[in-house]
């Protein structure tokens, strides 16, 4: 898995803006959305389950697609899991629009 | 770069953005859900065309059943976890669906280097991608045993209280350097399969170290934490695989959980380091040893309760996480409804941790249809109280208690309501046990205080029917 050095340069230019992205984004959230905060964002990180999908479709060897199935089941529940309980937190607040902030 | 490539990147870009937008839109509760739909729908696409060009052309991949076989059993397990657990359960729920996040970094980082030192047997591996590979296994396996663990106290099934042993900081530190020690030996010397595989072990038992001697009562900023480090372990694998969508979510979490983690730790008044190595709750200090089962506590019936509120002028409720293990709120809602067609002013004060999570009574009492503007944060009721004629404290106790400004106690210089400046206090209280951090609450042998004993739910059902007779 060789990466050229531009390919490594654009990954890192990527992260750090993310990262700031990350940072500004959630500075203005109100408290009262921080449980469903944390559980959004846990939903997004579950798009790990795309890694799981690359490395299970070229697996091969009993243990490299054991350890691939594995990794596509855990990375769907984070992924399902996550929106959907994050959208049973949110349904809630709905009900009545924001008020106050 | 072919035409399918140039559309892979867009797919990764429209998903980034998405997910940009979900997280912006949580800022108000009216394009919260949305944006989470929004999020959900970028994913959607990227996981299709994930699906559908496997090995960058289009096509089914050979190995499709495992992705069908896994996603569908992920999907069902997910689906019904996050559909049948109580709201109650919110965070340890969270915890184990980022524990799963990790455990799947941790895997994939653990596939991609097997493969590639099995293809290249004897050589280094080139230094970028096997630093962000073992990244990627360390901080995942972090991840998944200490969100075990998180979801192990605040479910019960661990002790909540703090486990420490002797010597046991001193065992996280050699373990943490054996796995730091393995990983440069591994990325400079020799990719040696077998030290791999011990290089994981040992972050599997890291993640446990670190979680145990925390107490349950901060358990919430554990798992915002260990949500970042996921993210962490995500971005870490994106870089290994060149996958700018894994690369974005993950920094992006990564970056948003560790800002949450800070503003949880601050509306403490501690800082981050306190939390994760004071073993906070271990029920010490000299204020608190044996005070409170000795002291009298004035008990009241939920009649006299009831009229007290009822005649009162202004009545402020303050919730807490017993009201969410009862499953009060309904109740709440309908004794805050008699209250105000009597003409009395209630107001709900919601303390940034009270529950388990910042937010939690939020949405339990979102849940309940408690109109938002009666809702109101420390800081701008905190001064209201000495106008107020009765504080009902319903399951809560760390929050409200007057220890924390004075030295010496555990939970000192944390922000607490003051609650102890109304005229009259009631506390609704399921036993006469110390609350979840185990420090005794001199609030309760207050003069002003009086004691209802008894599951929130009921006792609220009894004020109800209180304040209806009365």
């Amino acid at each position: 898995m060789e990466l050229s050095a531009f390919e490594l340069l654009s990954a890192l230019f990527i992260l750090v803006l993310a990262a700031f992205v990350g940072y500004e984004v959630v500075s203005k959230v109100p408290t009262m959305l921080h449980t469903p905060l944390m559980s959004g964002a846990n939903a997004v990180h579950g798009v790990i389950v795309v890694g799981a999908m690359l490395v299970a479709a070229t697996a091969g060897g009993p243990v490299a697609i054991i350890l691939a199935l594995l990794a596509v089941i855990l990375g769907t529940i984070n992924v399902v899991g996550g929106f959907v309980v994050t959208d049973r937190m949110l349904e809630m607040f709905k009900k009545r629009p924001g008020e106050r902030r | 770069m072919d035409a399918l490539q140039v559309l892979t990147y867009f797919v990764w870009l429209i998903a980034g953005v998405t997910f940009i937008l979900a997280l912006k839109f949580l800022a108000s509760p009216s394009t919260a859900r949305r944006g989470n739909q929004l999020g959900a729908a970028g994913m959607a696409l990227v996981v299709l065309w994930t699906l559908i060009t496997p090995n960058g052309t289009l096509g089914i991949a050979g190995n499709w059943w495992i992705i069908v076989v896994g996603g569908a059993i992920g999907a069902i397990v997910g689906w019904l976890g996050a559909k049948r657990v109580p709201m109650t359960a919110m965070p340890q729920m969270v915890a184990i669906f980022n524990g799963a996040g990790g455990g799947a970094a941790a895997l994939v980082a653990m596939v991609e280097f097997l493969r590639d030192s099995e293809l290249h047997p004897g050589e280094l591996l080139p230094l970028a991608f096997v630093i962000a590979t073992l990244l990627g296994a360390i901080i995942g396996s972090v991840s998944l045993t200490g969100s075990v663990v998180a979801f192990g106290k605040l479910q019960g099934l661990i002790s909540g209280r703090p486990v420490k042993y002797p010597g046991s900081q001193i065992v996280t530190a050699a373990v943490f350097l054996a796995v730091v020690g393995i990983g440069i030996y591994l990325a400079a010397v020799s990719p040696s399969i077998p030290l791999f595989l011990l290089f994981v072990v040992l972050s599997l038992a890291l993640g446990v170290q670190l979680t145990m001697p925390i107490g349950g009562a901060d358990m919430p900023v554990v798992v915002s934490l260990l949500n970042s480090y996921t993210g962490i372990a995500v971005a870490a694998t994106g870089f290994v695989l060149n996958n700018y969508a894994l690369l974005i979510a993950g920094t992006l979490v990564g970056a948003s959980g560790a800002i949450l983690t800070q503003l949880m730790c601050k509306a403490m008044n501690r800082s981050i380091f306190n939390v994760l190595f004071a073993g906070f709750g271990t029920g010490g200090g000299a204020v608190a040893a044996g005070a409170e089962g000795e002291e009298q506590l004035r008990e009241i019936t939920a009649d006299d309760a009831a009229v007290l509120m009822a005649y009162g002028k202004r009545v402020i409720i303050v919730p807490g996480y017993g009201m969410a293990v009862a499953q009060a709120q309904g109740p709440v809602r309908e004794l805050m409804d008699l209250l105000v067609a009597r003409g009395v002013d209630v107001q709900f004060a919601i303390h940034p941790v009270a529950g388990r999570m910042p937010g939690h009574m939020n949405v339990l009492l979102a849940e309940a249809n408690v109109p938002y503007d009666r809702l109101k944060e420390m800081d701008e009721i905190n001064d209201d109280f000495a106008d107020t004629d009765v504080a009902l404290i319903i399951g809560a106790n760390d929050v409200v208690n007057p220890s924390a400004r004075e030295e010496g106690s555990p939970i000192s210089g944390m922000p607490i309501l003051n609650v102890d400046q109304a005229h009259n206090i009631i506390v609704l209280k399921r036993g006469r046990g110390a609350g979840f951090a185990g420090i005794p609450n001199p609030l309760f042998s207050n003069e002003k205080t009086a004691m209802l004993f008894g599951d929130a739910k009921p006792s609220v059902e009894q004020l109800v029917a209180g304040v209806k007779q009365a």
